[in-house]
């Protein structure tokens, strides 16, 4: 478990990260907390000429709210965001979601960009970044530019990211504070990739939901917003029968794997609960906030 | 006029190597460095069964950092390594040479060892070792009966088919009023120490010594397998065993490196260093527990066990190890466990198949065939509509059946229990649990949480002969070296030890050095296994400690003019009763004893052995509850209470005996719910990283309650006392697996599988969810 040779560079800003990746392209790896890319080396399942450090480039460690919404620096550890107690209450989901990212000892060097760019199926932070309307702020020597979560989750491991760009910031709109919302996981232990995951949100005005969110982890190759499922709601009133079939239909709209810890089949079950009990949850505490 | 001290045999004394652990000054193998030294790497097979064309290693060799590269052909008057425990020949043609020899038999079978600079040199040239392979039919199913033999001599890949017997089965069977059938399968996990295996081998010319660190469990042994391998003398080589964590059976054993590392550095003159790493560990190290039970059951209408057959498939994987077929002997004969069976057939099927190959993991063979036998149990409880309570009450062995023929046998020794309270452990278990209370007050039926509750009774064999030995040195300074041949894999055996000196000698134990694992401490040793350290080398110390004790007062008696009866040892010293002023430190004695003081008609020095000698085993006993929660939507399975009660005898150290008996359940836990390597069709190990392989932390570990009884001692030993290391997991598949059915309620006849998955609980409810729709 010993990774295979390659040339090491540790630059502390982005403008010289972005004129290695220039010259290096493909063959070069971003290395931001290691938890993911740290394995893969040892494992020799990742063999890249040139790895390019990204932990001196104090530039990208920052996180910033305003009128605007919630911004975080791609090098943000996070341990950094779950220690704020203020995201609680301006970004639920999220703070909900992040001690689901492994144990403290991975989020403590692990960070917001390195997990989004990675883009797991199984992790947190696509589907988080699916379910709040997300946007990712991506740079390369000729400028900047800015996709939506939902267009930069391509195919399994693969974004819109280009080999001379990094991704440099994460953006969230503000939570509306009287939607309701909930983050559920399944997994065998605390701390592995899900089997399952949920993250909804539903606002609820005047008894009728007008928005919804419902993002689903381990559900196929990349991070999946169930869209049919969320229209099903759109101009509802919450009930019973009504969540069960919307859990049908979101389960439907999953393509998932099978592997050693559950089969495609399984995962289809837990989908249609998840996604039932979520959008229960979610309903009530939009009920809670006053959101009728 | 004995004084027994009080940190000695009985007290909970906090853990002496502890000290050096906690302080990060425990010395691992991988601490180790010596000078010019080089470090190896194996290259393992791919595939799970290929015949090798041709191996080609110039580019290898030109690689940067490159020593040299050992393929089979290189190896001289290379031999198979040989099995350890019972080694029937018949078994022969399925032994492990430690480098394949134009055949690889499971992914990960050692095909060449590259001896380089470094470590990262060692790895960057196994993918420049050009292997070619030819695929054979692979087998990972040990009920195949038609596949492609492993082995060039065999005829099929059954290596071993025995059976065991007692009574009349046939006729059981024609007099039941009820059969209970069961088909049982225990999954493929193991023993997984947190830190791998390692060696570092070395020759030393002065002393013309092949020195070799890393071995432990059972360094003798392994020192002896060694020379006849390299076709040395035993005293040429010695074996040094470092601090160990975690043993578990499976680290210790004599593996291909164990071979290859000593013969590189011979054949080098340098240093060779290896460190296993996670990936080797979980492909090369013992596999453990995979069989499969098909199970029949002859009773009485009234829950009356008449009689038991059984056809047990063990999947050995691709060869037979230094354990040869003792797991599923083991099974076979403590199957019958704490119930009278009178009538009892066990035919084992032992199966080469293209995996990892086999072997112990605490409590071998009993973990396996105890879950088999208490879900048969619950399920024969179902069927007749007993309480699970009651079907064990009315079929455990009675206390005055003492000493009980099993009519088994194992290990060249007839199972033969020598005491134990069987039905008081249940009572206990019961009581304290408040079983028959909780068990039916927490269905709530409009709940999607359903609560379970399941019990299992186990025996456990303990302190395998056939000797350990013990020395005890008192130096001038009055400083107390206790040398065992035992080892220490991070059980605690120094502090067990040193109490026992402690008890007999009357001193505080944190003043006795104890040193294990060295083949040059003393001449004979058997090891640490079969829960025997503390019975074995613990009576061997108990009476070295009495020879010594007896000099000390001989030599002290004469110094104080009084007699050898007036004397007391108390705290180190030792006085004379009477005269509490008259007395004499223990280094003022030792000196005393040293050949220019010692008076003429008294031998000189106070260092003595003994090699303490039985060969019956000595049973301990349990029985185990343990409480589960299921969410029938979602099907997680959540243990939230486990509760132990055992009888081991005395306890050396009680603290330490919790130690144990807790971190088993925990051990337990993990093969009934999360741990497996599994393979697919190809034999490829799909298992084979912790992201996979999950072991239980903390977070999945329930309450435990555990409780020591002291009713049974045992009478084999002076020191009373049975092995403790592997009763808190005997149980602990079973009475998962039954909480799990109690809690799967009309579903639960369906368990019959470790271990237990939430997919599994979703198949067994699927059925009936589709019904009750």
């Amino acid at each position: 478990m010993k990774p295979a040779p390659f040339d090491y560079y540790d630059p502390d800003s982005v403008e010289e990260v972005l004129d290695l990746l220039q010259q290096y392209g493909d063959d070069a790896k971003i290395l931001a907390g290691g938890q993911s890319l740290g394995p893969l080396l040892n494992m020799r399942l990742s063999t890249p000429q040139i790895i390019v450090d990204l932990n001196r480039v104090a530039d990208l460690e920052y996180y910033k709210s305003d009128d605007t919404g919630l911004r975080v620096g791609a090098m943000t550890r996070q341990s950094t965001l779950e220690d704020d107690a203020n995201l609680r209450t301006t970004q639920p989901i999220l703070a909900a979601s992040i001690p689901y990212i492994g144990h403290r000892s991975i989020r403590n060097r692990g960070t917001v960009g390195g997990s989004v760019a990675h883009a797991d199926p199984a992790a947190e932070w696509p589907a988080i970044m699916l379910a709040l309307d997300g946007t990712i702020l991506i740079r390369n020597t000729t400028g900047t530019r800015t996709v939506d979560a939902s267009d930069f989750y391509i195919s399994a491991l693969t974004t819109d990211l280009k080999p001379d760009e990094i991704l440099v910031e994460i953006q969230l709109p503000n939570w509306v504070k009287t939607s309701g919302w909930s983050f559920i996981e399944f997994s065998r232990r605390h701390g592995d990739f899900a089997i399952l995951g949920v993250a909804t949100y539903l606002t609820i005005e005047n008894r009728r939901c007008t928005k919804s969110r419902i993002a689903i982890i381990g559900g196929g190759p990349i991070p999946i917003r169930t869209s049919k499922a969320e229209s099903m709601l759109i101009g509802e009133t919450i009930n019973d029968e009504l969540l069960k079939d919307v859990a049908e239909q979101a389960s439907k709209e999953l393509d998932p794997d099978s592997d050693m810890h559950a089969s495609a089949d399984y995962r289809h079950h837990l989908a249609s609960v998840l996604v039932s009990s979520a959008l229960q949850k979610a309903a009530d505490r939009a009920d809670e906030s006053g959101g009728q | 006029m004995k004084t027994e001290h009080s940190k000695g045999i009985g007290a909970s004394i906090k853990r002496l190597e502890d000290k050096r652990f906690l302080q990060g000054q425990g010395h691992y193998i991988d601490d180790l460095q010596l000078p010019d030294m080089l470090h190896a790497a194996v290259l393992r097979s791919p595939y799970a069964h290929a015949t090798i064309t041709n191996i080609d290693v110039d580019l290898a060799l030109e690689q940067p950092g490159v020593v040299t590269i050992l393929t089979f052909a290189d190896l001289h008057s290379v031999k198979p390594i040989p099995i350890r425990l019972n080694p029937y020949g018949s078994l022969e043609p399925f032994l492990q040479y430690p480098l394949a020899n134009n055949r690889v038999r499971y992914v990960g079978d050692p095909v060449a060892l590259i001896i380089a600079h470094n470590r990262y040199q060692a790895e960057d040239v196994l993918e420049n070792i050009v292997v070619q392979y030819d695929p054979l039919p692979v087998n990972i199913d040990a009920e195949d009966k038609v596949s492609c033999p492993l082995h060039h001599d065999a005829k099929d890949n059954v290596a071993s088919n025995f059976v065991q017997q007692k009574g009349d089965v046939v006729a059981a069977f024609k007099k039941a009023e009820h059969i209970t059938k069961l088909r049982f399968t225990s999954g493929r996990h193991s023993g997984v120490p947190l830190e791998t295996r390692g060696l570092i081998a070395n020759y030393d010319a002065t002393q013309e010594k092949l020195k070799v660190w890393g071995p432990t469990k059972v360094t003798h042994f392994n020192r002896g397998v060694l020379a006849h391998m390299l076709d040395m003398e035993e005293h040429t080589i010695e074996m040094i065993e470092p601090d160990v964590g975690g043993g578990f059976g499976v680290r210790g054993e004599f593996y291909p490196e164990d071979y290859l590392i000593p013969y590189a550095a011979l054949m080098l003159k340098r240093p060779v260093k290896w460190i296993e790493d996670r990936l080797e560990n979980l492909m090369a190290c013992n596999h453990s527990r995979e069989q499969i039970y098909e199970m029949e059951m002859a009773l009485k209408k009234d829950g009356t066990i008449l009689g038991i057959k059984v056809l047990l498939s063990n999947d050995q994987g691709g060869y037979i190890r230094t354990h040869g077929i003792i797991v599923p002997e083991l099974s076979a004969a403590i199957f019958p466990g704490p119930y009278h069976i009178p009538n009892y057939r066990c035919e084992v099927r032992s199966v080469l198949t293209n995996k990892t190959p086999a072997g112990t993991y605490r409590a071998p063979g009993r973990y396996e065939c105890n879950s088999s036998r208490e879900r048969l149990l619950d399920l024969a409880a179902s069927e007749l509509m007993i309480d699970p309570v009651k079907i064990r009450s009315m079929n455990l062995i009675q206390p005055e059946d003492m000493p009980y023929e099993v009519g088994t046998e194992s290990l060249g020794e007839d199972i033969v229990y020598d005491s134990g309270d069987y039905p008081f452990a249940l009572q206990e278990v019961v009581r304290l649990s408040k079983y028959e209370e909780n068990r039916h007050v927490n269905h709530n039926n409009l709940s999607n949480k359903k609560v379970g509750y399941g019990i299992a009774c186990f025996v456990e064999k303990t302190g395998l002969g056939p000797f350990e030995g013990a020395r005890i040195e008192i130096d001038q300074t009055g400083a107390i070296t206790v040398s065992t041949g035992a080892a220490n894999v991070g059980q605690g055996l120094e502090t067990t030890l040193a109490q026992i000196a402690s008890s007999v000698l009357t001193v505080s134990p944190d003043s006795i050095q104890v040193l294990h694992g060295d083949t040059d401490l003393i001449p004979y040793g058997v090891g640490s296994f079969a829960s025997r350290a503390t019975v074995m080398a613990g009576s061997a110390v108990y009476y070295a400690a009495q020879k010594v004790r007896k000099k000390l007062l001989r030599i002290a008696a004469h110094t104080l003019n009084c007699q050898v009866e007036q004397l007391i040892i108390s705290d180190g010293d030792i006085c004379v009763t009477d005269h509490q002023d008259k007395r004499l430190t223990l280094a003022q004695v030792a000196q005393q004893s040293s050949p220019r003081n010692c008076p003429p008609e008294i031998e000189p020095g106070l260092d003595f052995t003994h090699y303490f000698r039985c060969n019956q085993m000595t049973f301990a006993h349990g029985a185990t509850i343990v409480k589960v929660e299921i969410d029938i939507t979602t099907c997680a399975i959540v243990p939230k209470h486990v509760w132990i009660v055992y009888d081991i005898g005395k306890a050396i150290n009680p603290q330490m005996v919790k130690g144990q008996i807790e971190g088993g359940a925990v051990q337990g836990l993990g093969g009934a719910l999360l741990e497996e390597f599994k393979y697919d069709p190809s034999g490829q190990l799909t298992s084979g990283s912790f992201v996979d392989y999950l072991l239980p932390t903390a977070t999945e570990t329930p309450l435990l309650e555990s409780k020591r009884l002291d009713r049974s001692p045992s009478t084999l030993n002076p020191i009373q006392v049975k092995g403790a290391g592997e009763c808190g997991i005997a149980g602990m598949g079973g009475a998962l697996a039954n909480a799990v059915a109690d809690a799967l309620g009309d579903s639960g006849n369906n368990v019959n599988v470790l271990p237990i998955t939430p997919e599994k609980v979703w198949q067994w409810l699927t059925p009936m969810q589709n019904k009750t729709n």
